[in-house]
This record gives C-alpha cells, sequence and structure tokens, in this order.
C-alpha cells in the first residue's frame, strides 16, 4: 500500500513537473515577442552561449573528427574500402555525432552558466526586486538567455561538423594516406541536403530543449548555494537525458 | 502623533480610510497548513514612517509580499488607496507596484551593471526619457544618496552601506509614492546605520511619501518611526508611538522591547526532561 | 543597451562562422550541379528488375554523370518498373536507340543507370523513352546461368570425346593397308 503511495506519489510528482515546464515555457514562448525588441541583450546573450563556447566546441570536434578517421580506417580496411572513409565519417558526424555530441558540450558549458545565473539571481532577490520595480523577469532576463542559446546551437553544430570532417580528413589523408580526390569525392556523392538539413534540424532541436531546461532550472532554483548547485546539476542531467531522447525520436522520423 | 493610538482602534470603521495609504483588514494566510497570520489588522497612515517589528520568524517579509500582491491571502483584504491587491490582474497589478518602491534586505542590485545602470534601470524599462534626462534623474538621484561619485562602480565593489543606498536611489528613481524598507539596518556598522536613518527620515519628509520599515532594531526605530506595530503570534499584538510602549502589560511586547532573553518567547527549545536525559533514562 | 562594441563583433564572427561552415558543407560536400546548372528534361525506361535502384541515384554516360533518377515507379499495365530519369539540358544529343543499364558502383557502392550510346540521328528529348535496357544483376540469376551453362559444357565434353574415340580407331586400320 505504501510502495503504491510512493509510485503514485512519484507519478504525481513527474506529471507536476512535466506541467510546470510545460506552463513556464508557454509563458516565455509569449514574453519572446518582446524579447526581441531588445536585440542588444539577444546578441549579448548569443555572445555568451556561442562564441564564449566555440574554445571547447572547436577542440571536441577536431579530436571526434580524428577518432572517427582511426576507427573508420581500421574498420573500412577490413574491407578494402578505406576509400569510403570520407563518406562513412561525413555521414556520421553530419547525422548523428555533431549534434549530439555539441548539445551535451553545450548542456556542460553554456547550460550550466544560464542556469547559475538564474539561480544567483534568484537567490540574491534580483529577479523579485525586477518584478517589484514592474519589469517582468521572463521578458528582461530569462527570454534573451532562452533565445541566445537557441540561436547558438544550431551554428555550433555546424562549426563542430565541420572542423570535425577537417580533423578526419587529417587523420585519413595526412596520416594514412587515404587517396585526397576519391576522399572527397566519395563524400560529395553521398551527401546530400537532406542529410546537412537533418544536422541542422536536430541541433535546433537540441537547442530548444537544452537552453528551456537550462532557464527553468535557473529560475526556479531554491534561493540557496546549495539550491543554485543543484539546479546547475540537474540542468546537466536532464539536458544530457533529453538530447539523446530527442534523438532517438527525431532519427526515427526522419529515416 | 496622538492619533497613531487611535488609529488602530478606528481602522474598523470605514471614515479613516482617506487617511490610511494601506489598510489590511481581518488579513489570514496559512501555507503548508501552518497559519501565519489569524486576523491581522493594521493600516499604514499616509506621509508617515510606520514601523513593523516583531520577534522572528512571525512572518513580516512574508507581510510585505502580502501587501506588494508576490502572494494573495487566504482569507481578508488589503487595500491600497482603496484598491484591493488581491483581486487585481497581472497588468493592473505591476501598474500598481509602479506606485511603491521596494528595498530589499541586501539591496538586490542587478550584478551585471555598474551604479548608473541600476539606477537608470527603471527609468529605461517605463519611460521614454531621452539619454541626457534620464542622466540628470540618476545623478540626482545618486547626489541624494551621497553617492553620485560612485556612479561608474560596480555592485561587488561597494560595500554593504553602499550597496543599500545605491537601490534606494533605485527605488526613488520613478518618484513612488509609498517606501518599503525590508531590514534595512541589519548588518550594517553604526556609521552606515546613521546615513540610512538619516536618507529614511529625509526621504520621507522631503517627498511627502510614505514610509514603512521592516526592522528589529527597536533602538533606531523609536527615533525614526511615528507609529509601530508589533507583531507576533499572527496579530498585531501592540500599536502606537514606540516610547509609549515601553512599559507595555503584554509579556511579549515587554520580552521583546526589552531584549529580554527568556518569556513567551522561549530559551529552551522543547526537550525532554534534563535530568532524565542526562542521567541515561531516555536515549 | 549595454552591449560593448567588443561583444557585438564577436558575436558577429560567431554567427559568421557558423555560416561560413554551412556554406562550405553545402558547397564542398554535396552534389548539386543539377540544379546549379538549371534546366534538365525528362527521360523514362522501363526495366524488369531494377535491383537495388534507387530515387537520387545518378545517370552516367561514360563515367559521367549527367542526371539524376527522379523517381521509380510499377506499372501494373506491363508489370514492369518505370524509372523517370532528369537529364541535363547541355547533354541533349543522346540517340533514341541508346542502352539504358543498372550498374555498381564499386564494391560497396550504390546502384546507378549508365547509358550507352546508339548511333541513331534522332535524339532524345523531354518525354521519350529508352526502348533498349539492360536490368540489374540479379545474383539468383547469375547463379542459375552459371550452374547452366557449366551443365551444358559438360555434355559438349562427353560427346566430343566419344567421337574422337572412333576417329583414332580409322586411323590405325588405314596405316595398316
Amino acid at each position: 500500500m505504501k510502495l503504491l503511495r510512493e509510485l503514485t506519489g512519484n507519478a504525481g510528482d513527474f506529471a507536476a513537473a512535466v506541467g510546470s515546464v510545460t506552463l513556464f515555457c508557454g509563458r516565455l514562448l509569449a514574453q519572446v515577442p518582446r524579447a526581441l525588441l531588445r536585440p542588444s541583450l539577444i546578441v549579448e546573450q548569443i555572445h555568451n552561449a556561442g562564441a564564449l563556447s566555440l574554445v571547447i566546441i572547436m577542440t571536441c570536434g577536431l579530436f571526434v573528427g580524428a577518432v572517427l578517421g582511426l576507427q573508420g580506417y581500421d574498420l573500412l580496411q577490413r574491407f578494402g574500402s578505406e576509400d569510403a572513409l570520407g563518406t562513412a565519417a561525413a555521414l556520421a558526424l553530419i547525422k548523428e555525432l555533431g549534434p549530439v555530441v555539441t548539445s551535451l558540450l553545450f548542456a556542460g558549458r553554456a547550460g550550466t552558466a544560464l542556469a547559475s545565473e538564474l539561480g544567483l539571481m534568484r537567490a540574491t532577490d534580483q529577479l523579485t526586486a525586477m518584478e517589484m520595480m514592474a519589469v517582468d523577469p521572463v521578458r528582461r532576463v530569462v527570454a534573451p538567455r532562452f533565445l541566445g542559446g537557441l540561436i547558438a546551437m544550431p551554428l555550433l553544430t555546424l562549426i563542430f561538423i565541420a572542423i570535425g570532417i577537417f580533423g578526419v580528413q587529417l587523420v585519413g589523408v595526412q596520416m594514412f594516406g587515404v587517396e585526397s580526390s576519391s576522399f572527397w569525392s566519395q563524400m560529395r556523392s553521398s551527401v546530400d541536403m537532406n542529410d546537412i538539413a537533418e544536422g541542422v534540424i536536430k541541433g535546433c532541436v537540441f537547442g530548444f530543449a537544452c537552453s528551456l531546461v537550462a532557464v527553468y532550472e535557473g529560475y526556479n532554483a531554491i534561493p540557496t548555494a546549495e539550491g543554485v548547485g543543484r539546479a546547475t546539476t540537474r540542468t546537466v542531467v536532464i539536458s544530457a537525458v533529453l538530447t539523446l531522447m530527442l534523438d532517438y525520436m527525431l532519427t526515427a522520423v526522419m529515416l | 502623533m496622538v492619533s497613531a493610538v487611535s488609529t488602530h482602534a478606528s481602522s474598523a470603521q470605514p471614515a479613516a480610510v482617506s487617511d490610511a495609504l494601506i489598510e489590511i483588514r481581518d488579513l489570514h494566510y496559512s501555507v503548508g497548513g501552518r497559519s501565519i497570520f489569524s486576523g491581522l489588522n493594521l493600516s499604514i497612515p499616509r506621509g508617515r514612517i510606520t514601523a513593523l517589528m516583531g520577534p522572528s520568524g512571525t512572518g513580516k517579509t512574508t507581510l510585505l509580499r502580502l501587501i506588494t500582491g508576490q502572494i494573495k491571502p487566504t482569507r481578508g483584504q488589503i487595500l491600497f488607496d482603496g484598491i484591493d491587491v488581491a483581486s487585481l490582474n497581472t497588468r493592473e497589478l505591476y501598474a500598481l507596484r509602479r506606485r511603491m518602491g521596494m528595498l530589499f534586505q541586501n539591496g538586490a542590485l542587478l550584478t551585471d551593471m555598474d551604479v548608473f545602470e541600476n539606477v537608470a534601470f527603471p527609468l529605461r524599462e517605463h519611460t521614454d526619457l531621452p539619454e541626457c534626462l534620464i542622466r540628470n534623474i540618476v545623478l540626482t538621484k545618486l547626489q541624494a544618496v551621497g553617492l553620485r561619485g560612485a556612479a561608474r562602480l560596480m555592485p561587488s565593489e561597494l560595500s554593504g552601506g553602499m550597496n543599500r543606498r545605491v537601490a534606494l536611489a533605485r527605488t526613488m528613481a520613478t518618484d513612488p509614492e509609498v517606501l518599503i524598507y525590508d531590514e534595512p539596518f541589519t548588518g550594517l556598522d553604526p556609521i552606515s546605520m546613521g546615513m540610512i536613518v538619516r536618507l529614511v527620515r529625509h526621504m520621507n519628509s522631503a517627498l511627502a511619501i510614505t514610509s514603512i520599515v521592516v526592522s528589529h532594531d527597536v533602538q533606531e526605530l523609536s527615533e525614526l518611526s511615528d507609529t509601530s506595530y508589533i507583531i507576533a503570534g499572527g496579530k498585531v499584538v501592540a500599536s502606537g508611538e514606540l516610547k509609549n510602549l515601553k512599559g507595555h502589560q503584554s509579556d511579549i511586547v515587554n520580552q521583546f522591547l526589552n531584549g529580554l532573553p527568556d518569556g513567551p518567547v522561549p530559551f529552551h527549545y522543547p526537550a525532554a526532561d534534563y535530568y532524565q536525559q542526562l542521567l541515561g533514562s531516555e536515549a | 543597451m549595454r552591449s560593448t562594441r567588443a561583444v557585438e563583433i564577436s558575436t558577429g564572427l560567431f554567427v559568421l562562422l557558423g555560416f561560413a561552415c554551412l556554406f562550405f558543407m553545402v558547397t564542398q560536400i554535396t552534389n548539386r550541379e543539377l540544379a546549379v546548372n538549371g534546366g534538365s528534361y525528362e527521360v523514362t525506361a522501363q526495366f524488369e528488375n531494377v535491383g537495388s535502384l534507387r530515387p537520387g541515384a545518378a545517370v552516367s554516360m561514360a563515367g559521367v554523370t549527367i542526371g539524376r533518377v527522379d523517381s521509380i515507379t510499377f506499372d501494373q499495365n506491363v508489370y514492369k518498373a518505370v524509372v523517370k530519369m532528369r537529364i541535363a539540358s547541355t547533354y541533349n544529343r543522346i540517340p533514341v536507340d541508346s542502352d539504358a543499364a543498372i550498374m555498381t558502383s564499386g564494391l560497396l557502392g550504390g546502384q546507378y543507370v549508365g547509358i550507352t550510346p546508339g548511333g541513331a540521328d534522332e535524339y532524345l528529348t523531354n518525354g521519350d523513352r529508352i526502348e533498349l535496357v539492360q536490368d540489374a544483376l540479379v545474383l539468383e540469376n547469375l547463379i542459375n546461368q552459371l550452374v547452366a551453362s557449366f551443365m551444358g559444357r559438360r555434355d559438349e565434353q562427353s560427346s566430343d570425346s566419344g567421337g574422337k574415340q572412333d576417329e583414332g580407331g580409322q586411323n590405325p586400320t588405314e596405316e595398316a593397308k
């Protein structure tokens, strides 16, 4: 009996959480049009979420590409098809690795920054002070941060993929001596706009999800030091799980 | 001044409404099963400095949140200039808040802007004033609190007292009708405290606004406030001029005003019998 | 209001970098000559078996891609697969008696349509049908063919060796005379 109550309690908590996030999302989206009237705020947030994440994205992109080159070459060599390295690696990067890894890195770097910033503003009464000054904090503070993350994610994904392909080329062509012309021509003949569109769409969807989670957790953090810390941790965990879940659903739909 | 005591008695009569900016009638509020207010009545007279005091945990900050409409009462009315705060929708509430100014305990300055931008914030958000006008207003307000020279510092570079003074300047930027101070003296050294006291009094008289000060500081408040309310156990237990309340018959008021360590608010947290616990018959 | 020049510049560079990567990927990695050169005409062909040919596969002559497979449908009237192809307008001198075959590129490569030119003076135009076709190779048919030809050769050999023995028998008698 107690177990049943616990289960329904947890299910109720979960449903309440989902409802809370949805309501918050609705409130956020309602404020977006007015938030767009202050482009300078949004530009600053794109800088925070995107430009400041460039170093980690580009470094990881390079290494992921290089590893793909190594593993891909080793695998394809067993079938005598090393020439297909370009194709295989590019498709893997564009369709899966690019969006997913970028999203996880984004959650770790930009997501935590967003959550802790908002959580700290909550804990030091800055958000309440704004409400008292009759300024809606969702419009002034939360929406620009959300939009900044939403715009930055697809761009970061593209940069990650491009650097990744360069990394593959470094390993495959320079290191292993795969024929450069066949590397690029095979890639050219197998990758088309649909694949790139898939990757960009995934980037946008993940960006929406991760940014929403980050600003939600920060805005609703318990106003203590411990509360802000928990909000940051939850951001990363929930963003990661959500990314992989959405990845499966999007891939199933788009294939 | 003399009417201060009778204000409390007459708050039940509607005739006193025009004299009071804020009226609270039969307020009940409970959260999580715990009752915080059970039948609170008070009225804040226009143009005066009113102090709200009480032991820790009586819900003074909750009362402020009820007055400003952040939370709704379970029962009872909160009237601001005759308007029932709980009945307003978001837009009307925001419009009402423009007439109020609130000073938070820790200043609550926006940490990513400097002092000037912080004070200019409400002006930029709510008005379309040209930049030169905003500049003049901001500098005037900063001059009033004595921090015009600190206009380009960041909040993290200010001391606690300076923080609160900048916050005061920010609250004053839109010329509100009522100023609410949430624990303005807490954690300040005597000099900074003296500055704040002077500013509170000065703002009130020079600008003919109403001030509400929530604090524990009996000493500072006795010089500063015109009227006080002492809240304990979810109700008002005493009201009037602080000087007159020192010899009050209520035990709790006596304990509070004289700083007695034991009384209606007990020194010992409820526990099992001392000797029994020591001698090992209970764990 | 607050964003400094440096912040704006760095954001701008970031956005430009993102779009540059997109541009790089679109132009360097994908295959879009048909759309760029503008103008193409449609040609069809009917096959008994299209194998694993898919829409978007290449159509090529002499190994050069001249078009794309647009769609593959099944015609219930003739019980054949109808392959619609788009060929770039610049390649407008393909004889009407050319041959369309479904070929495989490389070991792991996909299938494509290879056109071998005929000798007629008339050329294919929009809506024409290529009559001469070669279907995709199906593994089972290939094995059957192999087995059949193997059996055929064995029969030939046994009848040949029978004839040789008769001739050999005659010669010694001739020599003996």
